[in-house]
């Protein structure tokens, strides 16, 4: 399927589901409520036209900073320079960070069979940043969604154990949310067992 | 005296004999996890019964910093994630951006970097299949895998200027373009390639210890393995025939022709006879590639560009000799060769929003050096528009992508690499469960674990 009639299939299929949609250079992309992710993956898994037979990638965006980075070269707004190549032309634009929720649950789904691609973005709130775990559809979600619990402290609802993966037991935040900062060291402590 | 004869029958039934559960922890520092990976396994006597696979030994944080650099700044740390391939890092990193930005590279930079990640591949499989061969006593294949991975690797230095962590891409196109005398030089590494494949296959394929070992071992099913997401080698060994290069195919693989070795049986056998196979085919590739490429001016030829030093022009620049220089090539480091004004065009693409000028137009004129400082002043830099892509190639291990969410600023928002051997990590325990610990050697061996991608 192309990646309009694949937007297509599933806004059909979840008229509800379905908040935003795009086709950012190609990459067809739907904008999901979170309650319905589980519904809508095993109809990406079982649905003849879908058959998605990889879960590629789990990751997760913390939009917390967008648009607020401050420009590091204090000329490069002061009229003195020209702002250099901010735009370069899109005949079709991002529509942006996926609603006023801090994180962003990224999906991206493939197709062995049809050669096709999906992302599917789930908004995540700050408040409680939880979301339906993928386990049981595609083990492969295991470890990547303990990533993300490692890395941005989202937690997965029916995960069979999520614990951190990359970082030790006993690390405190989460390493790739915004306001963990960059230069933030820890004391790296021995094993706990 | 009679001598007391043993009871060699059972005196119970095995069952009631009591058995107890063995833990072995094996790793971190163990010299066949590869330095960085733990396995916690429980064993019936010598079979394992369940494993618990535990990484992040080398996580260095390759997300996080790749926020605070800008966009050709990440390319160093994308050399770091699989080392012994870096050029495909570099290649998938780059068209993600390149994707983003919406530009496109010449042709001949798309034959240079499917080149030079074809010959990464086959070093890639070369450390595996030498390493693993090694762990079950095969050393002198090792040795002999190495010495070929020496000649391809003074053909990337050759190239790039550096043997591992190389950074040869750039966004919008590559650093510099092929010597002149590549075609030569690959071919007779290459013929020096063939004759240790031809060796260590004479080695290892009929090899009865060799067989043995990773014959019926490390067995996972393609269905199994596709739930776990595993690409590359390790599932094609299964039955399964996805490679991103033939399903999804991007630079110029659409052009050349190549087979994908299927195995039927999943075992660490069919991985290796795959890995083997993958090899050829990657040189065959590279072969084609070769009579394919459209012809650039390839090196600055010595006797027509007189090449002075930076320096020199940039001193005649300064005064206005604009007609002294204008012919002439700059001298910069020795690993900048290639890049001159002449390769730039078939090298680089023709936005100048993202590429850095020929080194003659940064000393020579005002336009090249403005065109040069807007690039690498702090807080300038390439400015993708606001907006996320994900872009897949075909790593050594399996499909690597990247996505790479901007902002709009100078720095990336977010780069995301999904490592191809995450995901088979992640299913180890299952293969090996059920598995003799002798077995996890080659099972692990097969994995061809690399610490830099899998920990990021």
């Amino acid at each position: 399927m192309n990646t309009t009639s694949l937007i297509e299939a599933v806004r059909k299929h979840f008229p509800q589901a379905v908040s935003a949609s795009h086709t950012f250079r190609g990459d067809a992309t739907v904008i999901l409520r979170p309650e319905f992710l589980l519904e809508v993956a095993r109809f990406l898994k079982e649905d003849s036209g879908m058959r998605m037979s990889y879960l590629m990638d789990l990751t997760a965006v913390d939009y917390s900073a967008f648009g607020k980075r401050p420009t590091p070269a204090f000329f490069a707004s002061s009229g003195v320079a020209v702002s250099p190549s901010s735009e370069i032309p899109d005949e079709n634009p991002w529509p942006g960070p996926p609603g006023e929720a801090r994180f962003a649950v990224v999906y991206h789904f493939f197709s062995v069979a049809h050669k096709h691609r999906l992302r599917l973005v789930i908004p995540v709130n700050e408040a409680a940043p939880e979301v339906d775990s993928l386990a049981s559809l595609w083990p492969a979600a295991n470890w990547l969604e303990r990533e993300v619990w490692d890395m941005f402290g989202i937690r997965f609802r029916g995960h069979p154990g999520l614990k951190r993966i990359l970082m030790y037991e006993g690390f405190e935040g989460h390493p790739l949310r915004n306001d963990y900062p960059v230069k933030k060291r820890q004391p790296l402590i021995g094993p706990v067992n | 005296m009679p001598i007391e004869t043993t009871d060699l029958a059972p005196r119970s039934n095995a069952a009631d004999l009591e058995t107890r559960d063995m833990l072995l922890n094996i790793g971190p520092a163990h010299p066949a996890m590869h330095g960085i990976i733990r396995i916690v396994t429980k064993l019936d006597g010598e079979r394992i019964e369940e494993a618990e696979v535990e990484i992040g030994y080398l996580h260095r944080g390759f997300e996080k910093m790749a926020e605070t650099v800008d966009y050709n700044g990440v390319m160093p740390y994308t050399d770091r994630l699989n080392y012994v391939s870096p050029l495909i890092n570099n290649m998938g990193y780059s068209m993600a951006v390149e994707k983003l930005l919406g530009i496109t590279v010449p042709e001949r930079c798309h034959y240079v970097r499917v080149i030079m990640s074809e010959i990464s591949r086959i070093c890639d499989h070369l450390t595996c299949v030498g390493a693993s061969a090694m762990e079950l006593g095969a050393f002198t294949v090792f040795l002999y895998m190495i010495k070929a991975r020496e000649y391809l690797w003074e053909l990337v230095e050759k190239v790039t200027g550096a043997r591992m962590t190389i950074s040869y891409c750039r966004i919008g196109g590559v650093k510099a373009d092929l010597p002149a005398d590549f075609a030569d030089l690959c071919r007779k590494a290459f013929e020096e390639t063939r004759k240790v494949l031809a060796e260590s296959d004479g080695l290892l394929t009929r090899n009865r210890i060799f067989v043995d070992r990773m014959s019926g071992t490390g067995i996972i099913s393609a269905e199994d393995a596709m739930a776990y997401g595993i690409t590359g080698p390790f599932l094609r060994a299964s039955g399964a025939d996805y490679d991103v290069r033939k399903d999804n195919p991007y630079a110029v693989y659409d052009r050349l022709n190549f087979d994908v070795p299927v195995g039927t049986r999943g075992d660490n056998m069919d991985r290796y006879l795959v890995r083997m196979e993958e090899m050829h085919q990657s040189m065959r590739i590279v072969e084609e590639a070769l009579r394919q490429i459209p012809s650039g001016p390839v090196q600055v030829d010595p006797q027509t560009g007189h090449a002075i030093p930076a320096a020199e022009m940039v001193d005649l620049a300064k005064v206005g000799n604009i007609e002294a220089i204008s012919g002439d090539s700059a001298v910069t480091c020795p690993t900048l060769e290639g890049s001159g004004r002449a390769q730039h065009a078939s090298i680089a693409a023709d936005e100048k929003r993202v590429v850095l000028p020929p080194k003659e137009d940064t000393y020579g004129n005002i336009e090249g050096l403005m065109q040069q400082f807007k690039l690498v002043m702090y807080g300038h830099g390439v400015r993708p528009p606001k907006g996320e892509v994900y872009f897949p190639v075909e790593g050594a291990n399996g499909e690597l992508g990247f996505y790479v969410v901007s902002d709009g600023t100078a720095n990336p928002y977010r780069v995301r690499v999904r490592p191809p051997c995450f995901a088979i990590m992640s299913a180890l325990h299952k293969i090996l469960t059920g598995d003799m610990i002798a077995d996890m050697i080659p099972t692990f061996g097969s994995v061809n674990m690399i610490g830099g991608e899998l920990d990021r």
